[in-house]
């Protein structure tokens, strides 16, 4: 698993990488309560802003952590947002994205860089 | 700036993990390790436990009740006078253009009237009360605590320590010894829910709040909370709902101002902007606060600008409060609109992240209110 600055998990399987926020970021924005995801198909920038998730407290946004394809997202998600809450990188992942060059991945942090930047 | 104050319940909040956040020059707490989500629905199943501490708290003197009341009548269109001892009501201050200084309890007890006022506006409020009361003294009380316990089982668990409070009808004020503590008690609160407001000395108020979290079905209860819950309850919070630009008649709080206080009643007028709202209870409003139901799952929060038709240029009106509404199950909301568009079944639209979303006008409360009558 890979971890952004923004908290996001990226998680490689193939050639498609699924993608969350943590658990530390579920914690910080408190109960989700709404989840826009984007269009399966669309063609995603790295840094380009594709979710919206509004918590009780505000609404924040969520960047491609990498330019791609979205070829999946979690329809359970968005029906029941409190998945992110309650299983952050497992059933509340938000999409599937394929990478258009896997090599940005290199940029993200491993397990124990992304520990200790929250730490 | 100055340093956030602390209630004398800080510690106890950060002992109980609490989340901590400046609000209104204090440091109180948002939340506790329960969520946001979770006080809430525990404050509509069993109790919660809110620290108010900063709200103001203020005495009234005059040689008697009546001599305090009919100088507090001057500033506030209601009864005052005519509020039977150990009964207290919701009030609001005006300004001389019509607008709402603040909103507040008053509380008739015995030989003196006790307010309760917003912990943001209470400098201003005591300015305003002592530039424009003749004849009374105006004291500030800085000395008690104030906590809320709210939610079906407060009376339950209240009674446990002082059997009397089961007698209390909602409204009703005493002054109690809660398990050897001298409180100032109101059957009232901001959720919607049945409840008490306890007024405790500082030095004792921990003990009691210790006391109180100790029962099974009470958790302490953070600011996040508080607001879902008014909101629910269709509750105006000042600053938001209501200010210096909306008049009491547009807020739909005209049932704040008894008969007598009307047109053609016996202490017509005689308060700040009373030509202005007398006129408006007469012939109604141009625009009025309303509950709105964005039909959608995405909260629509305070700003939001509200539109009559999707296609529409002008808007007709904001959102002043807003948020996701954990009872209700679904985004929740109040705003202003145009007489013509506030009634319920309307449907208009909210500008979310660029696009133009529908939103029903509907009926406030949210969530029927519990009170015990």
């Amino acid at each position: 698993m890979k971890y952004t600055q923004e908290h996001e998990w990226l998680r490689p399987e193939g050639d498609i990488v699924t993608v969350g926020i943590t658990k530390h970021a579920t914690t910080q924005l408190g109960d989700i309560v709404f989840v826009e995801l984007p269009e399966v198909g669309a063609t995603v920038s790295k840094g380009e802003e594709i979710v919206v998730i509004e918590s009780v407290k505000a609404a924040s946004e969520i960047m491609a952590p990498i330019d791609g394809e979205i070829v999946e997202v979690n329809e359970a998600l968005a029906a029941n947002p409190a998945l992110a809450n309650q299983d952050a990188t497992g059933a509340g992942w938000f999409f599937k994205i394929r990478p258009s060059d896997p090599s940005q991945m290199d940029d993200c942090m491993d397990e124990a860089a992304y520990t200790a930047l929250i730490g | 700036m100055t340093e956030p104050r602390h209630t004398p319940l800080h510690a106890l909040h950060l002992e109980l993990g609490a989340k901590m956040v400046p609000f209104a020059g204090y440091e109180l707490p948002v939340q506790y390790p329960m969520s946001v989500m979770q006080e809430h629905q525990h404050t509509r199943a069993h109790a919660g436990l809110f620290d108010v501490s900063h709200m103001g708290q203020i005495v009234i003197r005059g040689d008697n009740y009546a001599d305090a009341a009919q100088a507090l009548e001057a500033l506030i269109p209601a009864d005052v006078l005519g509020l039977a001892e150990n009964r207290q009501r919701y009030g609001l201050l005006t300004s001389e253009e019509g607008g709402i200084l603040d909103d507040l309890m008053f509380a008739n007890r015995g030989d003196h009237l006790f307010l309760v006022v917003n912990a943001a506006r209470k400098a201003d409020d005591l300015a305003h009360l002592r530039a424009r009361m003749d004849g009374v003294a105006i004291t500030e009380i800085t000395d008690r605590a104030l906590l809320a316990l709210q939610g079906p089982s407060a009376e339950k668990v209240l009674a446990a320590l002082a059997p009397e409070v089961a007698g209390m009808r909602f409204m009703d004020v005493a002054s109690l010894r809660i398990d050897g503590v001298d409180c100032w008690v109101s059957r009232s609160g901001y959720t919607g829910e049945d409840g008490f407001e306890l007024s405790v000395p500082a030095d004792r108020s921990e003990e009691l709040a210790r006391k109180l979290l100790a029962h099974e079905e009470v958790a302490p209860i953070g600011l996040g909370a508080r607001d879902s819950l008014r909101l629910e309850a269709g509750l105006c919070l000042h600053g938001h709902d209501i200010d210096e630009d909306t008049t009491p008649v547009e807020a739909d709080l005209g049932w704040s101002i008894q008969k007598l206080r009307r047109q053609g009643g016996v202490r017509e007028g005689g308060f700040p902007g009373a030509a202005i709202i007398l006129s408006q209870l007469a012939e109604g409003p141009s625009r009025k606060r309303v509950g709105l139901r964005p039909e959608g799952r995405a909260p629509m929060r305070e700003g939001v600008t509200l539109f009559a038709e999707a296609e529409a240029d002008t808007p007709v009106g904001r959102i002043t409060s807003g948020g996701f509404g954990p009872t209700v199950g679904g985004p929740v909301a109040m705003g202003y609109l145009p007489v013509e568009l506030a009634t319920p079944g309307t449907t208009i639209h909210g500008e979310l992240r660029g696009r133009r979303l529908p939103l029903t006008v509907t009926p406030l409360p949210f969530t029927p209110a519990n009170f015990k009558r």
